[in-house]
């Protein structure tokens, strides 16, 4: 099976290694060809986001303004903080230079003249490789004003690394491009859509940092070669990232399409003692949760996983098997997505909170029943009634698995509640000046 | 306590600025400089970052705030994260804070009295695979038992 992203060439990392498996050979073709022209091949070979809602690439492009005398800029996601998702750092470890090329196809296509890489604060070491990386593409031509002498080409663009500074919203669009302006992540009501208002009030699009990756193959190989990979309708490969209870979890590339089953059994080795499969979440930890004994058959690629009940996403694959509390799972990661929550919509800064409690209650044996439904509910208010997409991301968890997984939680509550949450006010951080309550 | 930036620091905020098409937009990278210095982001430094940036002094503090990696307090000399999010946790995530936490004798969010350790718990920094993880400044240690992270912790000076 060939690999796109992460082919198994050592040193792939080193430019001159890079240039040798004929490296930013598919960026100098992209320039001999029009914006739209290319625009065209990525839409005909189907890529489709690699970060979560899986939309046409290609489609996304031919959305920025042609005419305007605005500029235009491209930023890269690289936020990746997603429980779960580990895979955006194997790219900027092993394959930064085709990530580069990548950024410059894109950037000619929507024709950006500035690029912003997100990376995500905790990855130091990474945002060091990556920027070694354009370090060494600047000083051979391939990035900034040498690029005419190189690629014998008028487009010029320049690619910058913007570090995150532990925001997992971040990773939401319109809140990435806040954090490049320099203002607290809150994502933007949407529309206007970033590619007519995006950084700084200009055209903008912003792609994963997986996607982008695919791009240069794409153009040296034909929309139709891309095209013929794993399922026809998200066709290429997914980077799965495989942790939990398996014997072997990493990273691995596979065509769209392979068997979850095949994914968890064989590439990453079985469950530790051959135990069974309580439940897996296939997409990162904000994807709907699947029971163990509904997995034979389930395909990884967004339509099969749609019609099995979950999602795609990041392509996260979290494993648990038979002995696991997954009370106490639900509650980490309801406690994630509350410590995450911006704090900018009321559902979703209140509602994550409340959910946190109450699944804590249960987790400890003094829950009732009333509560397995007030998480629903609660659920149910967040949903549809937030700026962004952090909303679903912290209902959907609680919701289905709850719905996929009642009789662990009615296990574990009785008919009365043995122990009230208490309520305080809620802050984002542990400040310094904390409200004096009022004398009377 | 008065803040202000070297003149090396200076520089290198030159060079950020180039990036920006406004000055606002280098906020982050010029915070990280600070705390670099400093050690941490105190009022004086938002102060300082404001007056560089030709911004409302609130408007830094805002974003200083908002990311959880601005230390609004002064951190130990080797500042550990242990994770304990969802993947690490499935495989021993807690074990590792809580041995961590024993070593120490510190409380979650806590620095040794001598200043030379601060623990925090912190949410998945996508060492998924590689879990159960912790993270000592800037650098990952992955793949740990409890008796691992304590050795790495006693081999630091």
């Amino acid at each position: 099976m060939e690999k796109i992203v992460l082919p198994d060439i050592e040193n792939l990392h080193k430019l001159d290694v890079y240039i040798a498996n004929d490296g930013y050979s598919s960026a100098k073709l992209a320039f001999t060809q029009s914006p739209d022209e290319i625009i065209d091949q990525v839409k005909k070979s189907g890529l489709r986001g690699r970060g979560g809602a899986a939309f046409s690439a290609g489609l996304k492009w031919s959305f920025m303004p042609k005419s305007t005398a605005k500029p235009k800029y491209l930023c890269i996601n690289g936020d990746e903080s997603e429980p779960g998702s580990f895979k955006d750092r194997q790219i900027f470890e092993y394959n930064p230079h085709q990530l580069i090329e990548g950024i410059l196809i894109a950037a000619y296509a929507i024709q950006a003249k500035k690029c912003y890489i997100y990376i995500r604060g905790e990855y130091h070491k990474w945002v060091k490789l990556m920027q070694d990386a354009l370090d060494a593409a600047y000083n051979a031509g391939f990035i900034g004003e040498k690029m005419k002498e190189t690629f014998g080409t008028e487009f010029v663009c320049d690619i910058y690394i913007h570090k995150g500074a532990g925001a997992y919203v971040c990773g939401e669009e319109s809140s990435l491009m806040n954090s490049i302006e320099g203002k607290r992540g809150y994502p933007r009501v949407k529309p206007p859509f970033p590619a007519h208002v995006g950084l700084w009030g200009c055209p903008t699009t912003i792609n994963n940092v997986e996607t982008l990756t695919n791009v240069p193959p794409i153009i040296k190989k034909g929309w139709e070669w891309f095209s013929k990979i794993g399922e026809p309708k998200h066709p290429g490969t997914l980077l799965f990232g495989v942790s939990g209870h398996v014997n072997k979890p990493g990273v691995y590339e596979l065509p769209s399409g392979t068997l979850l089953t095949d994914i968890i059994y064989n590439y990453a080795g079985g469950i530790p003692g051959d135990k069974k499969i309580k439940c897996v979440i296939p997409g990162g930890s904000s994807m709907p949760a699947l029971r163990g004994d509904s997995l034979e058959g389930i395909k990884m690629d967004a339509e099969s996983l749609r019609a099995a009940g979950s999602a795609i996403g990041t392509g996260g694959i979290m494993v648990m098997d038979e002995d696991t509390d997954l009370v106490k799972v639900l509650a980490r990661i309801a406690k994630f997505y509350h410590h995450e929550s911006c704090g900018q919509c009321t559902p979703c800064r209140e509602g994550t909170g409340w959910m946190v409690k109450v699944l804590n209650r249960i987790a400890i044996g003094e829950g009732s029943k009333k509560d397995i439904d007030l998480l629903i509910s609660i659920a149910g208010n967040i949903e549809g009634n937030t700026v962004c997409a952090l909303g679903e991301a912290a209902a959907w968890p609680v919701r289905f698995m709850i719905t996929r997984f009642r009789d662990e939680f009615e296990a574990r509550v009785s008919g009365h509640i043995a122990r009230d949450v208490s309520n305080k006010v809620h802050s984002m951080r542990n400040t310094k000046n904390p409200l004096v309550p009022v004398e009377h | 306590m008065n803040f202000s930036f070297t003149q090396e620091n200076l520089d290198k905020i030159e060079k950020v600025l180039a990036k920006y098409p406004d000055k606002q937009s280098a906020v982050m990278p010029v915070l990280y400089i600070a705390q670099e210095q400093n050690g941490y982001v105190s009022i004086e430094v938002t102060r300082e970052v404001a007056r560089v940036l030709e911004m409302d002094e609130t408007d830094v503090l805002g974003v200083a705030t908002f990311y959880s990696m601005y230390h609004e307090n002064e951190p130990g000399k080797y500042h550990i994260q242990v994770c304990t999010s969802v993947s690490c946790m499935l495989h021993g995530g807690n074990d590792i804070f809580n041995a961590v936490k024993a070593k120490l004798g510190v409380k979650r969010g806590g620095t040794t009295p001598d200043k030379k350790f601060s623990l925090e718990e912190v949410e998945c920094m996508g060492s998924c695979g590689t879990s159960p993880m912790m993270v000592i400044n800037e650098d990952y240690y992955e793949n740990l038992t409890p008796e691992k992270a304590l050795q790495i912790i006693e081999s630091l000076k």
